[in-house]
Formats: C-alpha cells, structure tokens, sequence
C-alpha cells in the first residue's frame, strides 16, 4: 500500500472497477490521483461512469474492484456518514420540512456541537453565500438560485475538506448558472476546499476548472487542464467531445517525426501533427477547430496543402461568422471567422480553397 | 285509413312486447339447497305447465328491509316472496303484503277440504302462504359427548356434563324460551314470563351460566360448520341444516328432537303489483301451495309440508333412497315435546328484549 | 392598441361590443362547456351521495306517521293532560275511533303500531288486534266509545297508552336521537335508558377505539412494507405490489372467512402452536369471536388502505435526501428519524383517515369474527336497517357516526394539518 500510495494525492483512485449486473463494467480501471486544494471536473456524456465514481467516492456505491484513498486512507469500508465529504446534489436535496438554518445546523447537530457555535457557524455560512437573511425560510420559499447557494452553504458549514457536486446548476437558467460559476470557484479557492465537481456541459468544465477529466465508456479519456483539453486533444472522442470540431477521415501516407502527410478519402492531401498514429498505411480521423481554418491565402505558408471548399451555408452570429461548406466529401464542414471591419461575407454556392497550420491539424485515432 | 292501421300496428307490438314481459317472473328465496328444493318441487314443473320463466334471487335474509325501500321508491320487481312467518306478519303490518284468502286463491286438498282447514292454525297472517314446518333445535358431535349422549334440551346448560362451546344464535328468540324452560319455568308459561322485566332478567341470567361457553351465530351455515369443524360441542340449527350434516355429509354429528322451536316458511305477494303480475304470482302460488307439490319438496329437503293433507304423501330422498318422513320436524316420533313460536309475542316484545339482550352480550 | 389608447369609452372588441361583455360571454361558453363535461358525475355525485346522507339525515327526525294516521285523535289529545294521571275524554276515544276507521281501511294501523312498539312495548300487537273490530264501528252512530274501545283492548285504558301517543305526535322528533344515545323521550322529557338496555354508546365508544387500534397497526404493519415498494428495484416491488393487491381479488366474505379458518380452536394456528407443544391442547388460545378477532381480521383486510398512500408518498422523496443527510454525518438512525420519516407522514396520514374512516363503517367482518365484544355500531345500524325496521334510528345512528367523522376529521385538520394530507 505504502509504496503505491502518492504522497501529493488527497484522493486516489486505484485501478477501480465497477459493475452493477455483473455483466457489464461501468467504470472500468479508474486511476486518478488529485492533490489537496485542486478543483477537478468530471465531464463526459451520460452514462459515462463519472457520476458513478463520485458516488463511489461519497461512499453511496461501493467499488466492485480496486481501492479508493482518501488522505492517503483506504475508504472502502467507511460507510458514508464517518467520510467527512460535504456534497451537493443535483436537485438541492434541501430538507423540505427544515427551515434553512435547521437545513445547515443539521450537519453540526449530529456532529453533536453546542447550540450557539451552531448558530455561529450557520450564520457564517449562510453569510458566505450572501444569504444572511433567508435563515427562517423553508427551501419552498425560495427561489433556484437561492436554494442552490444554500445548498452550498449546507455542504460547507462543517467544513469539510473535500467536496462534491453533482450536477449542481444543472437546474438553472444561463445566465444565473454563469454567476453561480463564479461562485463556487471562489469559494472553493478562498476556503482551499478540493472539489470534486460532475458536469455534462463542457463550458462549465473549462471555465472553473484546474483540470478535468474527460470520461467515456467508463474511462477517463483524457485528464488536463482546460486549454491543453481544448488545443491538445488526445483522442478524436476528446476532440468532438470538447468544443466544435472538424473531422476528416483518411490514411496516414508518411511520417516524419512531428509531422506527417495525410491522404484524405478523396484523394487530396494535407499536414498534420500525428497524435495517435505511428506508421504510414493506418486510417486516421484528422481533427481541425473551426476558428483555426484560413481561406484567405495570404495568411497561409507558400508552400501549405490546401483543400476546395463549396460554401453551403452563411450564418450571422453577431460576434462571428459561421460557414457550413462541403470538404472532402463532409458535408457538415464548419468555419468561424471574427466579425472583423475586414471580414469577407462568403455567398452560398462559392468555391474556394481553405488551408490551416500544420500544427493545428491533429491526427487521431479512426 | 292509415291511422288506424299503425295504431293497430302498435297494439299489435305493444302485446307482443308485454308478452314478452308476461312470461318472466321473480321469486326470491333463501338460497343453498332450500331455493334448490324449490326449484325442483315447483319452479321446474311450472314452468314446464306454463311456459314462464323463473328468475331466482337469493335475497330472503334481507326481504323485509328491501320490500320497504322498493316501496318507498315505488318499483316493486319482486312477484313471489319466500319469508319466515315473523317477516311475513311484519310485512302485512307494514302493509307490504298482499292480503291473500285462502278460499279463493289457495288449491282446495284432493279430498275438498278447503286451503284453510287444510293449513289450520299455520296461517298464522292474512298474508302468509305457509310452506314448510321447520324446527330450530340443537345438533351435537356424538364423538365429543362421552357415553351418555344428550336426551334434553338442557343438556345445553350444563356444563358439567357437556364441556365445550356450544353455538347459539346472536338474538334473543328461542334462547330466551329455552333458558326459562331448563330453569324450572313450564312450558305453557314461558311467554308469560318472559312478558315480564323480572322473567327477561331470570332468562338472561340462566344464559349467563354458559355465556363464556357460547359461539355465537348469525348465519345459518354456522352452526353445521362449527360442529363438523369440532369448534363447539353442540349447536341449535334448522332442522334441515342438521339433516345434511348427518346424512349427506356423515359428519359425527346427531340430533336433539326436544323442545325444538316449530316455526314456518311460506310465500307472500308483495303489495302494490300490477294486476297482470298479481294474477300470475297468484296462479304460481295456487300451482306450488297444493298438496303435491308440497309433498314433492320433502323429497329434496328434511322439512315439513304445511298442509295437513300432505304428510301422508312424502316419499323418498330423490338422491339418497332414504325414507324422510322420520326426518320430518312434523313426524310423531320426532314432535312429542315440541315447542311452538309465539308470534304475536316476539312482533311485541322483539325490540325492547332485543336491546336488552344486545347490552347483556356486551357486558 | 392605438385604437384602445384613443378611445376614452370602455374597451371595445373587434365587432364594436364591449370587450368585458364579449370576454365574459366567451367565459361563460367555457364554463357551460366544462359543467357539460363534468355533468354524468355531478348528478351521480348527487344522486348516490349527496340525495342518501340528506334523506338520511331527514328520516333521523322525521315522524310524521302519528299525524298522519291519527290526526284528530292528536288533535283531541292536546287538550289532555298527561300528568294528570286520567284517562282521556270522549272526545279523544271518539276522534280515535274514527281515525281508526280510516285507518284500518286505508291498513296504516298496524304500520303506527310498529312504530310505536319501538317506544312502547305491546303496541304493535294492540293495534293489529284492535284493528278488525274498530274498523267495524260506524262513528257516527255506535258511540259513545270510551268502554267499548277499552272493552275491545283493555291497553286502551291506560292512561301510559295516551301519552305515549301524544309524546310521539310531533311531525318532527328528537326521539330518535335520543335513543342512539342510550335515552329516550317521555312525557317528562329525555331521560336515561333503563341500564339493562343501554348499550349504543357502548358500542360507539368501542367502535371508535378498536378503530384507532386497527389503524395504529395498520400504520406499523404497512410501514415498512410500503418502504421497501418504495425502495426496491421496480421489477421487484411491481411483483410485491400484485402481493399487497391480491388480497383485492377475493371477495371480502371469502377472506374474512378464511381468518376463521385460521383462528378457531381447531384452526390452524392453534393446532400448529398444540403441534409444537407451545400450548396445552386444553388450554388453546381463543382468539376468534372477541375483538382480537376483530383487529387481526380488519388489519389485514385494510392493510392496502394504508400501504397504497404511503408507498406513493414514499415514492416521491428521492434518495438525495437520505444520501445528503448521510453526507453530512448522520447514521442511519438518525438520517431516518430526521429526514426520512417526516416526509413520510403525509402518506401516513392519508391512510390512516383512510383506514380509521373505513374501519368506523365496517360491519361484515366484526359481525363473522367479532364475537359479542368485536362488533361495531355499525352491526347495530345493519339490524336496525333490516331486522327491527327502525329506520329512523338506524338513521340517527348514522348521522351521528358521520359527525363523530367529521369531529375527528376536524380535530386532525387543527393538529396535523390536512394540507400535510397526501395521497401520492
């Protein structure tokens, strides 16, 4: 244990497994190790495993295989209530039949504190989240948003070191959820809390986490921060996964070192950093983000492999412009271009040709 | 021209739709082997005389009650009644009976002796038609009772000699009587004293000896259930009760003729039919009330034809080959000390010793 | 918009009318289209419930047969006073003969003598045995009547005979009343019922209190049931929930018959306990035909009752809860009793007025397995309605069951709360 346990870990998944039916694994050899402090996200898909593994690590399911650490403690076998892991739910879970301050002096009342460092510490919570005044209400009264901070607040009040959260704006409309986001990074960061936070939205992920793990079929396919995620994908699930993405299929016809030739079905050829591929002959999905194709030949290298364009669709979106064109054969080709004074408004049915940096052109997994 | 034709037309429509109508009727009965009896005995050859088809419902227990209500709404479907001569004297009070003379509407004996001698004193109402004689008295398990086998009927107060629960019905009828007779009152006197506060108290009392003894019954279906289940040592019942339970079932069961309460079945016409539906429940009775058929049902089950006339007709069970007129509760052998239902005293006294009994079972 | 900004008038719709006629006559052709709809059940609504418990609450005080049968004897009888100890005037017996007459023609006597034999022992029979010989009088030639009348039945000339009559004359009577309560109305006014016949309060008293023990068990019964329907995988409590509905397939009589089965000394718990050698085969449990037989019977028989609310109340509060609680350092007692039971008793108390209000009205199981002590005032309405033909007090004893109900219910709605009422 003590040889494999990493010592800037606070908490730490082992090689774990988990299956419901027994059949079929729905998380399938987990490992992730998280330092003290860190805000880490788990995004994937519904029915990627992530929300599994939180419930895992709340102590609600328990691992069909493999260890989980917490503090460098296996927790396998604490049941729930001796973890010490505050959580937020999706849906609130506010007691409905408690005031708000009897929601938050729950947590202290079964740790069995006194009466007044209770009410000290719910007012301090309560204030925390800007919601001093709303101690008497019953979560019926109150609206979303505001039961939501009180959930938070009631997941924090016992100060605990890690913290969950399931989905937690999942409920609320954009522009609340976006303040709310902002929130809770900041109280995460000024109280120092880990935090274990599940989403399905990609650009909650990105803007409030440290890193986030990106899960699929039960794994984590890739684990980084938030940039490296979005400019450096590792798998073409990642790529598609994570913003708006290009994807063309071909065959890998060279490589060298950092660079590599692709044959797209089509015939035509392009360049592209070889990311998952290896030797010359294997299929290969060539990712490109839309913001990064260039169709103003001044702005590409001489000597640059281009591609034939047919504009199919113009889109006005204020900030930018969006061009649907058919590219070797997709149909569903996308590019974005800033709403700049020298913008070119491109027609439906022109042809041009559009190129991009070698180095914005990944090769990925088929 | 034309008018008159579809009027025709529809009187021509109009009997053939009361036709229609005209060959149903509703006899309502007890149900169980009794209402099956009925139907052999009388329902089966009527309709076969007369082409009319009987619809049985099974609605005696509560007769008196849903007569009432369909009278207060005005829509009688019931044409021929099978009561217990007290519902059917409550029934003529209330009005709800049709007065019948049996002169006119009842079938005169083979011999010509009118209906009325031939029933005599079991008329015991304008609106009753008697039907059979049954008797209340007590069955017991001949296997629970040692050597000497109960002879009297107050074999059922004493403890000592028959331990065990014994079944009596949830009322105060015939458990009064037969309280006052094993307590030294005579026969002829009972329902003098039983008029009086002191004679209800003297009655309760003696029942109260054997009150934590006693299941009490509210169905007929009780009684033969609990002995053949061995729950009680001995029971009162109907007669006929008793008779499947030893000879059809041959259950280890026997029976007590002593003191038993001779009481009547009958017909009565509902009041308030149309004259059509009078005049046929009128040639139904006329038909299943004459001295034939009254004998033929004795055949099906172990109670005694009504008429006079009949007795000496009863023959055989129709399944069971045996003789029944020793099952009969009017056969001699069985009727030497027997015990007749006072009605006129129980139409009185049935509502202020009923409320006695109820809080004396409560206490 | 810039029509209505111009006018200074009311509000005027496209077609000139103003726009508060036309909208409510649009309403209103909603509202008539809505009752249509809602209609079938109105007046099944009405007949089947509303019509009932008013008939039945009119029949508790209704008393208009003695008037009707006897009016000129009531009549007559004013002027006499009861307390005096004589007997009437010939004017009472000479009104009374021809009332009779009538009323012997008309065959209402024996109707009034049954009625009056609930108030006064002897006076059914009085009256049918009076009735052929008066019917035969002629009034207006054959008087004077007092010694012939007193001649024909000699109850006639009794001075109690007279006021018992006058004491039931009014068309309205509290009378009924008063005998669901254990008293009576006489001639001095409402007193106690002689004790040897007091048993109604009794019997409402035990009524009310086996009811409340049959829910109290039905809640502890049905609890935990409902709590693992509610918290099994569906597949599971679906098959657990066809096991709490089965009971619902067989007829009521067929289940309570089969508790006697079980029940009886011979039964088959009993002979099971005597196989064991638990119990001496002398000594076997009696636990049929008192009110234990009652309470089992009635339990198992309103046992889904309870069970349906709860489990759909139960449904309803999501595992979050439990988990938050638990996330937060509650045991499993604790998240329990805190959390989890208070929002379950909203269901809880929807079955139990469910239960307590059925439990009140049942009369065919406590007749079958109650004994003398298990049975409900409900078994004394039931005889009363088919047996004594005491209608008006079968009534009286229904209506005041319905306001014991709604008392309760009352009571519950000022404790509880019925908005904490849910049935899913």
């Amino acid at each position: 244990m003590t040889e494999t346990k990493n010592d800037a870990a606070f908490v730490e998944f082992q090689r774990v497994q988990k299956s419901y039916d027994g059949e079929n694994l729905v998380v399938k050899d987990l490992n992730l190790a998280m330092p003290k402090g860190e805000f880490l996200t788990m995004l994937g898909p519904s029915g990627s495993g992530k929300t599994t593994c939180l419930m895992m690590l709340a102590g609600f399911e328990t691992a069909t295989h493999g260890e989980i650490l917490l503090d460098g403690r296996p927790i396998n076998n604490i049941p729930p209530h001796k973890r010490g892991i505050g959580m937020v739910f999706q849906n609130y879970a506010l007691f409905p039949h408690m005031t708000v301050a009897e929601n938050l002096s729950f947590p202290l009342e079964v740790r069995k504190l006194g009466k007044s460092e209770r009410e000290a510490k719910v007012q301090r919570a309560l204030d925390m989240v800007q919601m001093g005044a709303f101690g008497g209400r019953r979560p019926a009264q109150l609206s979303g948003g505001q039961q939501q901070r009180i959930a938070l607040a009631r997941a924090l009040v016992f100060e605990p070191e890690l913290v969950l959260m399931d989905e937690p704006l999942g409920a609320l409309d954009k522009q609340l959820r976006e303040h709310m986001q902002f929130e809770i990074t900041r109280l995460a960061h000024e109280l120092g809390i880990t935090t274990v936070y599940v989403t399905h939205d990609q650009t909650e992920a990105l803007t409030m986490s440290d890193r986030v793990a990106v899960f699929d079929d039960g794994r984590i396919q890739q684990l980084a921060p938030p940039d490296q995620l979005y400019e450096e994908p590792e798998n073409s699930f990642v790529a598609q996964f994570i913003g708006e993405n290009n994807t063309l299929e071909g065959t890998v016809k060279s490589i060298d070192g950092d660079a590599c030739l692709i044959a797209l079905d089509d015939g035509s050829e392009i360049d592209a950093v070889p990311i998952n591929v290896s030797q010359p002959g294997e299929r290969t999905k060539v990712s490109i983000r839309p913001e990064r194709v260039e169709f103003n030949k001044d702005r590409l290298h001489a000597d640059a492999h281009t591609l034939k364009a047919t504009v199919k669709e113009f889109i006005y979106m204020g900030d930018v412009f969006r061009f649907r064109m058919s590219v070797a054969g997709n149909d569903e080709f996308i590019v974005k271009t800033r709403n700049a004074p020298d913008a070119v408004r491109l027609k439906p049915g022109q042809e041009i040709e559009i190129g991009w940096l070698a180095k914005d052109c990944r090769a990925l997994d088929a | 021209m034309k008018p008159t034709k579809t009027m025709l037309t529809a009187a021509v429509l109009a009997t053939a739709a009361g036709g229609v109508s005209a060959e149903e009727m509703t006899i309502v009965s007890w149900g169980g082997a009794y209402s099956k009896s009925q139907l052999k005995a009388y329902h089966e050859p009527y309709s076969e005389k007369t082409g009319v088809t009987i619809l049985n419902d099974d609605s005696s227990a509560e007769a008196v009650a849903k007569l009432r209500a369909m009278n207060e709404a005005g829509n009688i479907t019931w044409d021929v009644v099978d009561v217990v001569a007290a519902d059917a004297i409550r029934l003529c009070d209330e009005g709800l009976a049709m007065e019948i003379d049996p002169d006119t509407m009842l079938a005169p004996a083979p011999d010509g002796t009118s209906a009325a001698d031939d029933f005599g004193d079991l008329l015991v109402s304008d609106c009753f038609i008697p039907q059979i004689v049954y008797s209340t008295t007590f069955g017991y398990r001949t296997d629970l009772v040692g050597d000497t086998p109960p002879t009297d009927i107050c074999a059922v107060f004493d403890l000592e000699a028959y331990p065990g629960k014994r079944s009596l019905e949830k009322r105060p009828i015939n458990n009064m009587e037969w309280a006052l007779l094993c307590d030294g009152v005579a026969k002829e006197d009972v329902y003098d004293v039983l008029a009086t506060p002191e004679g209800q108290e003297q009655a309760l009392a003696k029942l109260d000896t054997i009150k934590d003894s006693v299941v009490w019954w509210s169905a007929g279906a009780d009684t033969p259930q609990l002995l053949a289940d061995g729950e009680v040592v001995m029971g009162s019942t109907y007669n006929g009760r008793l008779f499947s339970v030893i000879e059809e079932q041959k259950q280890p069961v026997a029976m007590l003729w002593d003191a038993q309460v001779f009481d009547l079945d009958g017909w009565i016409i509902p009041a308030g039919l149309s004259d059509e539906r009078k005049a046929r429940a009128l040639d139904y009775i006329m038909f299943a009330t004459d001295t034939q058929r009254l004998a033929d049902q004795a055949k099906y089950i172990s109670y005694g034809p009504a008429r006079a006339s009949s007795a000496p007709l009863v023959g055989q069970h129709a399944e069971l080959g045996i003789d029944m007129a020793p099952h009969m509760p009017t056969d001699p052998e069985n009727a030497k000390n027997t015990f007749l239902y006072n009605y006129e005293f129980w139409a009185d006294y049935r509502d202020d010793i009923d409320a006695k009994f109820q809080a004396w079972l409560a206490q | 918009m810039t029509d209505a900004s111009e006018n200074t008038g009311p509000m005027l719709a496209a077609d000139g009318t103003p726009l508060k006629q036309s909208l409510a006559r649009s309403l209103r052709r909603q509202k008539l289209r809505a009752l249509m709809l809602v209609a079938p059940l109105l007046l099944f609504v009405m007949f089947s419930f509303i019509v009932p418990i008013a008939s039945m609450l009119f029949r508790s005080v209704e008393n208009s047969i003695v008037q009707e049968t006897l009016p000129l004897t009531v009549e007559a009888l004013q002027n006499w006073d009861e307390s005096s100890g004589e007997l009437p005037d010939e004017a009472v017996y000479d009104a009374f003969v021809r009332d009779m007459v009538v009323a012997v023609d008309n065959k209402t006597h024996t109707r009034l003598g049954s009625r009056l034999n609930y108030e006064e022992t002897g006076m059914s029979s009085m009256f049918r045995r009076s009735g052929r010989k008066m019917g035969k009088l002629d009034p207006e030639t054959d008087g004077p009547f007092k010694d012939q009348v007193i001649e024909i039945h000699d109850g006639w000339g009794e001075p109690k005979t007279w006021a018992v009559i006058k004491t039931h004359s009014p068309a309205v009577t509290n009378g009924y009343f008063l005998n669901a309560v254990d008293m009576r109305r006489t001639p001095e006014g409402a007193q106690a019922q002689p004790e040897d016949k007091q048993i109604l309060i009794k019997l409402f008293g035990r009524t009310l209190f086996m009811s409340l023990v049959i829910t109290a068990s039905c809640i502890l019964l049905a609890y935990p049931v409902s709590y693992l329907l509610a918290t099994l995988p569906m597949r599971v409590s679906n098959l657990l929930m066809i096991l709490v509905l089965l009971p619902f397939w067989t007829s009521l009589l067929v289940r309570t018959s089969a508790w006697k089965v079980m029940l009886q000394q011979q039964g088959v718990i009993n002979e099971t306990l005597v196989w064991l050698g638990l119990v001496a085969d002398d000594a076997r449990l009696v636990i049929i035909n008192n009110q234990f037989g009652t309470i089992i019977a009635m339990t198992h028989i309103l046992l889904p009752f309870m069970i349906l609310p709860m489990y759909s109340v139960m449904q309803t509060i999501p595992e979050s809860y439990t988990r938050a609680a638990k996330s937060m350092g509650a045991t499993n007692w604790t998240t329990f009793w805190r959390i989890y039971f208070p929002q379950s008793i909203p269901g809880i108390g929807a079955g139990s007025i469910l239960v307590f209000i059925l439990a009140i009205g049942y009369y065919i199981t406590p007749e079958i397995v109650g004994g003398t002590k298990g049975v409900f005032i409900s078994n004394r309405i039931a005889y009363h309605i088919s047996s004594s033909l005491n209608w008006g007090l079968a009534a009286a004893l229904g209506t005041i069951l319905l306001a014991v109900v709604l008392l309760l219910y009352w009571v519950y709605d000022k404790i509880v709360g019925i908005d904490n009422v849910k049935l899913g």
